[in-house]
């Protein structure tokens, strides 16, 4: 057997090249055919949904926007550390940390802090390594539930803490959830 | 005199300790350490980091020494025998004194600006444990403001008492030491005095952990964020062979050269330390090198890399050399039908 012959996946078919009859030369039956499969579509179940009136479910374990999140007294819980940016592959991070001031112990839970944290959006490929990296637990992937938005601007693609910092009311409701239960 | 140190020998002078022999010879069997400092006179013998197995005493008398030796403060002898990473005893003594050391230490490595040139971090990523059994309440201290230069931390102090060394082997006046005893022990100057010594700078580069580090880089930068560079100039205090670590254009900071054993190669004075942070005023001589898995080394491009060549050929449609004459079997020949079969496929 030769290797023109050989079927690896079975399903090679010999083409034959008869002549048709007269009625299958009119395609009238054929016709009727593929009419009757473009009906039947029609009352089947659609699989596309109407997208921003109605949106899918996220897996809870979607890698969406990124979050810095606050702790149960709604302080945020970055000390930029640096350990996001160093591990991310993309190079994606920035941040300059400051040091706390004695009245500002409500807004932060340790000495340092992040004044500027910066995320390119172009350039982070949500892989989620910054997550796994942080020993802090402040930032998620998984917690925002949101698609980075398209945009037409370059510039409006480098998120800075205002775009990324949980916002206060949600701790605090995550906290009162917490106690409630 | 001859020492065998995990199986590989070195001829030493007398007196040389088993530290210093191990640190000749180089290498994994290298002890650590958190108060040793060779350039430092006294110091070693507290943190006992270091510890060796000595399993034969000497030629005149082989019998093995029967508890673990600080290798900082013992020295050798003709036909010493000692085991060091090699030993099952000595590593997991290490685990144990690292477990001491970390008994009282914050762990807040992210707010540390010492993280990633530390030297108690790197020994508990090699021997310690990634959990902990102390449920009792860590020591702590109030913070005390040091002069304006240096930033204390005594809570991350592990009492190695280099800094005091430092104070009294480099400084006319020495203003701090270590107060009270046992478990209070701490580092202060008593009267809340600023340390304003010329050479007291260098008590930054000694500390072993981030208790005492740099004021004027005080959560600028992390370490590794910086790119540091061999840079020199003419200071008539001091040698004024520096490291810099810059970002972008800007110098953060200024330290000693420490060497692969993290120790400066020479002292340097404030100035040079705290008041030149103008590019001007360095002659930059080049990148500074660090051991390869140093994390200073991370996102650092500037190292040429070796390409790699992938002989597609030779390599993966042929097989390898030594793997086709072996499959090839030139001894065993196909018989006439296999030949057939081989040469149109067996279907």
């Amino acid at each position: 057997m030769s290797i023109e012959t050989i079927s690896l996946s079975g399903r090679k078919k010999e083409v034959s090249n008869k002549k048709m009859s007269f009625l299958e030369s009119l395609y009238l039956v054929a016709i009727v055919k593929g009419l009757f499969i473009t009906i039947k579509h029609l009352f089947t179940r659609k699989v596309t949904i109407k997208y921003p009136e109605q949106v899918r479910p996220m897996s809870p374990v979607y890698r969406g926007q990124h979050m810095l999140m606050r702790d149960e007294e709604g302080r945020e819980r970055c000390t930029a550390c640096g350990l996001c940016a160093l591990s991310c592959p993309a190079e994606a991070i920035t941040m300059k940390a400051e040091e706390r001031k004695p009245d500002e112990k409500h807004l932060y839970r340790e000495e340092k802090y992040a004044s500027i944290y910066e995320i390119n959006m172009l350039r982070c490929i949500f892989c989620g390594l910054c997550e796994e990296a942080c020993p802090k637990q402040a930032i998620y992937l998984t917690t925002s539930k949101k698609i980075v938005k398209a945009n037409y601007e370059r510039d409006e693609f480098i998120y800075g803490k205002d775009k990324l910092v949980m916002p206060l009311e949600q701790a605090l409701n995550n906290t009162k959830l917490k106690t409630a239960n | 005199m001859k020492v065998t140190i995990d199986g590989q020998t070195i001829e030493v002078e007398p007196g040389t300790t088993i530290l210093q022999a191990a640190r000749m010879i180089g290498g994994e069997s290298v002890p650590p350490t958190m108060c040793y400092y060779s350039k430092l006179k006294g110091s070693g013998g507290k943190c006992r980091a270091c510890l060796v197995e000595v399993s034969k005493g000497s030629d005149a008398n082989p019998t093995p020494m029967p508890k673990l030796m600080a290798s900082c403060v013992t020295g050798v002898m003709d036909g010493m025998e000692v085991n060091s990473i090699k030993s099952d005893r000595v590593t997991e003594a290490r685990k144990s004194v690292t477990e001491f050391l970390l008994i009282n230490h914050p762990l807040d490595c992210p707010v540390c600006d010492q993280a990633g040139e530390c030297d108690l971090q790197n020994l508990s990523f090699k021997h310690g444990k990634s959990q902990t059994r102390y449920i009792e309440e860590k020591r702590t201290f109030e913070p005390e403001d040091i002069g304006p230069n240096i930033q204390l931390h005594m809570n991350r102090c592990i009492l190695c008492y280099r800094c005091v060394m430092v104070a009294d082997q480099l400084t006319d006046n020495r203003v701090h030491g270590v107060m009270d005893r046992g478990d209070h022990s701490n580092i202060s100057t008593c009267i809340s005095k600023a340390i304003d010594n010329e050479f007291s700078g260098n008590m930054i580069d000694v500390c072993p952990v981030g208790a005492l580090t740099d004021k004027t880089f005080r959560f600028k930068s992390r370490v590794w964020f910086n790119k540091p560079f061999n840079a020199h100039r003419n200071c008539d205090k001091c040698c004024g062979k520096t490291t810099v670590w810059m970002f972008g254009n800007e110098i953060q900071r200024v330290t000693g050269r420490k060497d692969e054993f993290h120790e400066v190669e020479e002292f340097i004075c404030n100035e040079c330390r705290f008041d030149h942070k103008n590019v001007e005023d360095w002659v930059i001589e080049g990148p500074r090198k660090f051991e390869k898995d140093s994390v200073i080394n991370q996102n650092n491009y500037t190292r040429k890399l070796d390409t790699v060549v992938i002989e597609t050929e030779s390599g993966i449609l042929k097989g390898r050399e030594q793997d086709r004459r072996k499959i090839s079997m030139s001894a065993v020949p196909l018989t006439k039908e296999e030949e057939q079969e081989f040469k149109e496929g067996n279907i």
